[in-house]
């Protein structure tokens, strides 16, 4: 059994992941602050995209870039600063990749041992968080959406 | 915490799983109609339209009035289901990483121990 990842939309510009990991804090945080390690779960082979690259200069004003495709020329690349950076408990980096992108700001913190990891975004504006979030490309591409969500509901049962 | 009601999730689901019921919310988006002119636009029967509009209604995501005779068909609230749905997309992206995420601190974790 794997612990439940929670998601909670806090108001209309922000939303929470919760985690816990089986792992003290420093663990975690090294997981998430080397490319080396970042590599082997930031792109699951569920989400059927690789990450082609990752480039993390891990320090307060240093700047990251991960690309994502099948290759070169469908990569597309996700990239900012870190803002803060504070081992082992906090991480807080922009989304510089669209115009408005959120901020993020992962904290860990020690529970008996574990970590309860704390995945904050935060948008500058409601209509930020929805051009985020793809919420404005109307209602076919909710409907896709659903629809795939449907077929993975179905897969498992 | 948002909770997720399941039973919601389904009629959703079900809902939206069939084409034409797609097609009426697609409409219904771009303006309200009667079940008339929806079983018009749609090439159905009313007794036909009738029931796609009650499923729907029923996962909320069309509200109806009686006007008069005629029966007006908008769109509902589904605002938060469609929230709920993009959520729960994001939230299993982040399941995938994690889950995998798991391995590798159990791996450092065990490296540690080796170190020591």
């Amino acid at each position: 059994m794997t612990n439940p990842t929670r998601i909670e939309r806090t108001s209309e510009r922000e939303l929470v992941v919760t985690r816990m990991f089986d792992g003290p804090p420093r663990i975690v945080f090294e997981a998430w602050t080397t490319p080396a390690l970042m590599k082997k779960w930031w792109a699951p082979k569920s989400l059927g995209v690789p990450l082609l690259s990752c480039e993390m200069d891990v320090r307060t004003g240093g700047g990251y870039r991960l690309a994502f495709g099948q290759d070169e020329a469908s990569a597309f690349a996700f990239f900012g600063k870190y803002i803060e950076v504070t081992p082992p408990s906090r991480l807080v980096w922009t989304n510089e990749e669209e115009p408005d992108g959120a901020v993020t700001t992962v904290t860990f913190e020690d529970r008996d041992g574990g970590t309860l990891l704390t995945l904050h975004e935060l948008y500058p504006s409601k209509e930020a968080f929805d051009a985020g979030h793809g919420a404005e490309d109307g209602l076919a591409e909710q409907f896709a959406q659903l629809d795939e969500l449907l077929a993975g509901l179905v897969a498992k049962t | 915490m948002v909770q997720y009601s399941l039973e919601r999730l389904d009629a959703s689901f079900s809902a939206l799983s069939d084409a034409t019921r797609r097609g009426v919310l697609e409409q219904l988006g771009r303006s309200d109609a009667s079940i008339t002119e929806l079983a018009d636009k749609f090439h159905m029967t009313l007794t036909g339209m009738k029931k796609h509009v009650g499923v729907l209604e029923h996962a909320g995501f069309v509200a109806t009035e009686k006007v008069g005779r005629v029966r007006r068909c908008r769109l509902g609230q589904r605002r938060l289901e469609e929230e709920v749905a993009w959520l729960e997309n994001y939230r299993q992206v982040w399941a995938a990483r994690f889950d995998a995420l798991d391995q590798v601190v159990k791996d450092l974790k065990r490296k540690e121990k080796v170190d020591d």
